[in-house]
C-alpha cells in the first residue's frame, strides 16, 4: 500500500542522473558497517544468531525487568504483553503483543535502543533471545522456538493487518457557514 | 547589593556579575542599582556590565521551558512557553524538544553523513563538505505529532504551553536533501529514505523518497547560528510540514530502500489509533491550528479594559488564510488581524483588539489555511477518530476569562 508508483518513477528519474559536486568520498563497507543495523520488515539486515524464550527469559530479569517489571507488564517503562482485544474499546493496551505489527521491529528496537540506560549493550543471540521471550509471553511463539534471521520475519503478529493508510483531512474540509 | 567598584580587572568584574545575578535572585537590590544609573540626583552614574562575547537576556525574563519530572530525565518533552512568546520566531534556547536517549555531544569534526543502500555512488560526506554546497534558508514551524495530545482527554492541560508547547518556529538553513540524493545517485526502485541519528538509541524513521526530493532541508542552521546540541547539533532533518518526530535529528545515515522499515516510532509509536481498533500510519502530515496565547490559561486580566488578543496559526500544509476569533463561546466569529508576511509552514502571528466587560467570556481562535482547511473543533475531531488516536490534535482551543480576569482552561 505505501508503494506508490509516483514515488517510483521518481526514483527512476533519479537514476539517470550523475553527480554535479562531486562533494564527500565512496562511503567504504567499513564506515557502512559502522552504522549498525537498520531491520526490514522481510528481514533485511538481521545478522546471524539465534535464540529462545527459554534463554531469553534469563537476559530478561537482569536486563529489562527493572523497567519493564518481572512479567513485562510494565512500571517504569510500558508493558511489553496483554492487551489483546482492546484495541477498539474505552481502554486500549498497545503493546508488543496487542499492537506491533512485526516482530522484526522488536529486534530493531531492542538491538538499537535497548536496555534505556545502556542502548545497544546486547548482542545478537541475546536479542533473539530476549525477542522471542517477549513473543512467548504474548503467546505468539512457543517457549522452545528458535528465533533467527530466517524464521523472525515470518512470525505472525496478532496486529499484523490493524495498520491503515493515512485518510486526512477526514475532518476541517471547508464547510458552508464557517 | 549595589557594586560600587569600577575597576577594570577581570576577577572583579566577575564578581560584580555574580553581584548582578545574586540581585536578580534576589529583586529589589538590583532595581535600585538600576534606579541608580538613571538617578538625578547629582551622584555619578555606576556603569553597566561589560560587553560580552555571547549574549544572555535579562536576569528579568523568566520564561522557561517546561517538563515534566521524570525517573529518565534523557527522554521525554519539554514545551515552549508560547504564551510568554511575541512575535514569530521561537529562540533556539526555547525551541522545544523531545528526545529519547539523551543529547549526545557530536564533535563536527569527527562526525560523517553516509548515503547508502539503493545508490550508485554510495557516499560520506563531512559537516564542511556539506556546508559548501548550495544552501537554503527556511522560516518553519516544527511541531511533535504529539503536541496537544492531552486535549483529547476531557481533563487538559492547565495552560498554553503545557497544552500547545510543543511547536516552535525556526529559520532553518541547509542544503536541499534532492540535491545529495542526486550525488549519491538513487538507484531504480529506492522508493524509501531510512533516516538515523547518532544519539544512542540511533533514533530511524522511513520517509517516502518522494518528499525527500521535494522540499527536505538537510539543516545545519539554526535562527542564524549553527543547530543547537538539543536540536541535532550538527546535521539534521527539516521536513516542511511534517510532524517532529520524523526530522532526525543527529542525522548520521540515510539508507535508501525499497521498502520501509516499521520501526518502532513509526508503528508502535506516532500511529494514530481509531475506534474501530485499526490504527492509521505514516500520519507524517500536519494539519492547521491555531491557539490564543494571551489571554489563556494561567494568566489573569488586571481588570475591565481594552485588551490585545493575541495567539499563532500555523499550518502544514501552507500559508494560513485567516483566523478567526470568537468571544462568546463560538456563536459569532470576527476575522482577525493577520501579521504580514504569511509564510508557509511558519507561526502566524494574529491580534485583535477585545474589550473586556468584566463579564465571564469564553474565546478561541479558528485558521484557516490556503488550501480552505478549517481548523475543526475538538467534538468533530471526536467524533471522527475518537479519543484514543493520541497524535494530531489540532482542534479549537477555548479559554474561559473569568470575571475576576482569571483565564483557564474550558476543559480543565
Amino acid at each position: 500500500m505505501w508503494k506508490l508508483s509516483a514515488m517510483l518513477a521518481v526514483a527512476a528519474a533519479l537514476a539517470a542522473q550523475s553527480p554535479k559536486y562531486g562533494v564527500g568520498r565512496p562511503a567504504t563497507e567499513e564506515q557502512i558497517r559502522g552504522l549498525g543495523t537498520a531491520i526490514a520488515p522481510d528481514g533485511t539486515g538481521l545478522p546471524d544468531g539465534s535464540g529462545t524464550a527459554a534463554a531469553g527469559r534469563e537476559i530478561f530479569a537482569a536486563r529489562c525487568s527493572k523497567c519493564h517489571g518481572e512479567k513485562a507488564q510494565g512500571d517504569m517503562g510500558p508493558a511489553l504483553v496483554g492487551g489483546q482485544g482492546t484495541l477498539n474499546t474505552a481502554k486500549p493496551l498497545k503493546t508488543v503483543g496487542s499492537y506491533w505489527p512485526y516482530a522484526t521491529t522488536v529486534w530493531d528496537y531492542v538491538n538499537r535502543a535497548m536496555p534505556f540506560d545502556q542502548p545497544g549493550l546486547l548482542k545478537p543471540p541475546e536479542v533473539y533471545a530476549v525477542v522471542a521471550y517477549i513473543l512467548n509471553l504474548n503467546g505468539i511463539i512457543g517457549n522452545d522456538q528458535v528465533m533467527d534471521a530466517k524464521s523472525l520475519p515470518k512470525v505472525k503478529m496478532p496486529n499484523r493487518n490493524g495498520f491503515v493508510a493515512d485518510p486526512r483531512p477526514d475532518v476541517g474540509k471547508k464547510t458552508k457557514g464557517q | 547589593m549595589r557594586d560600587t567598584k569600577r575597576s577594570g580587572k577581570d576577577s572583579e568584574r566577575s564578581s560584580r556579575r555574580q553581584l548582578l545575578r545574586m540581585g536578580a535572585a534576589l529583586g529589589g537590590g538590583l532595581v535600585a542599582a538600576r534606579e541608580k544609573v538613571h538617578a538625578d540626583d547629582g551622584t555619578p552614574g555606576q556603569l553597566g556590565i561589560p560587553l560580552g562575547p555571547y549574549g544572555e537576556r535579562s536576569p528579568y525574563e523568566k520564561a522557561v521551558r517546561w517538563r515534566r519530572d521524570s525517573k529518565t530525565p534523557e527522554t521525554g518533552s519539554s514545551f515552549t512557553p508560547l504564551a510568554d512568546s511575541v512575535g514569530t520566531l521561537t529562540p533556539s534556547s526555547l525551541h522545544y524538544e523531545r528526545h529519547h536517549a539523551g543529547i549526545p555531544t557530536i564533535d563536527p569534526a569527527q562526525h560523517r553523513l553516509v548515503i547508502h543502500g539503493m545508490v550508485d555512488r554510495p557516499l560520506s560526506l563531512t559537516v564542511a563538505e556539506i556546508r559548501r554546497l548550495p544552501s537554503v534558508s527556511r522560516t518553519l514551524v516544527l511541531e511533535c505529532g504529539g503536541n496537544s495530545g492531552s486535549e483529547w482527554a476531557a481533563k487538559t492541560a492547565p495552560d498554553v504551553q503545557r497544552s500547545y508547547g510543543l511547536a516552535s518556529c525556526s529559520e532553518w538553513t541547509g542544503v536541499p536533501l534532492s540535491l545529495l540524493l542526486t550525488e549519491a545517485g538513487a538507484q531504480h526502485g529506492a522508493a524509501w529514505v531510512i533516516a538515523e541519528g547518532a544519539d544512542a538509541c540511533r533514533m530511524e524513521r522511513s520517509i517516502p523518497i518522494a518528499k525527500a526530493m521535494d522540499n527536505i532541508l538537510l539543516a545545519y542552521g539554526q535562527n542564524g547560528e549553527a543547530l543547537r546540541p538539543a536540536q541535532g547539533y550538527p546535521l539534521r532533518l527539516i521536513i516542511p510540514g511534517w510532524e517532529g518526530n520524523a526530522n532526525v535529528k543527529w542525522l548520521h545515515s540515510l539508507k535508501l530502500t525499497d521498502q520501509a522499515y516499521m520501526a518502532r516510532d513509526e508503528t508502535s509509536k506516532y500511529t494514530d489509533l481509531m475506534p474501530d481498533g485499526t490504527a492509521r500510519i505514516f500520519t507524517y502530515q500536519m494539519e492547521a491550528k491555531s491557539v490564543i496565547t494571551y489571554p489563556s490559561g494561567g494568566q489573569t486580566l488586571p481588570g475591565p479594559g481594552l485588551y490585545e488578543l493575541t495567539g499563532l496559526a500555523w499550518s502544514g500544509r501552507g500559508k494560513i488564510e485567516r483566523v478567526e476569533v470568537t468571544t462568546d463561546g463560538g456563536r459569532t466569529w470576527v476575522s482577525a488581524r493577520v501579521q504580514e508576511p504569511r509564510l508557509p509552514i511558519a507561526f502566524t502571528r494574529f491580534r485583535l483588539p477585545w474589550r473586556f466587560d468584566g463579564r465571564e467570556a469564553v474565546i478561541a481562535s479558528r485558521a484557516v489555511d490556503e488550501t480552505g482547511y478549517v481548523q475543526p473543533t475538538r467534538d468533530a475531531l471526536i467524533a471522527a477518530r475518537g479519543t484514543n488516536s493520541a497524535y494530531h490534535f489540532n482542534g479549537i482551543k477555548f479559554w474561559k476569562v473569568q470575571a475576576d480576569g482569571t483565564v483557564t482552561n474550558v476543559e480543565a
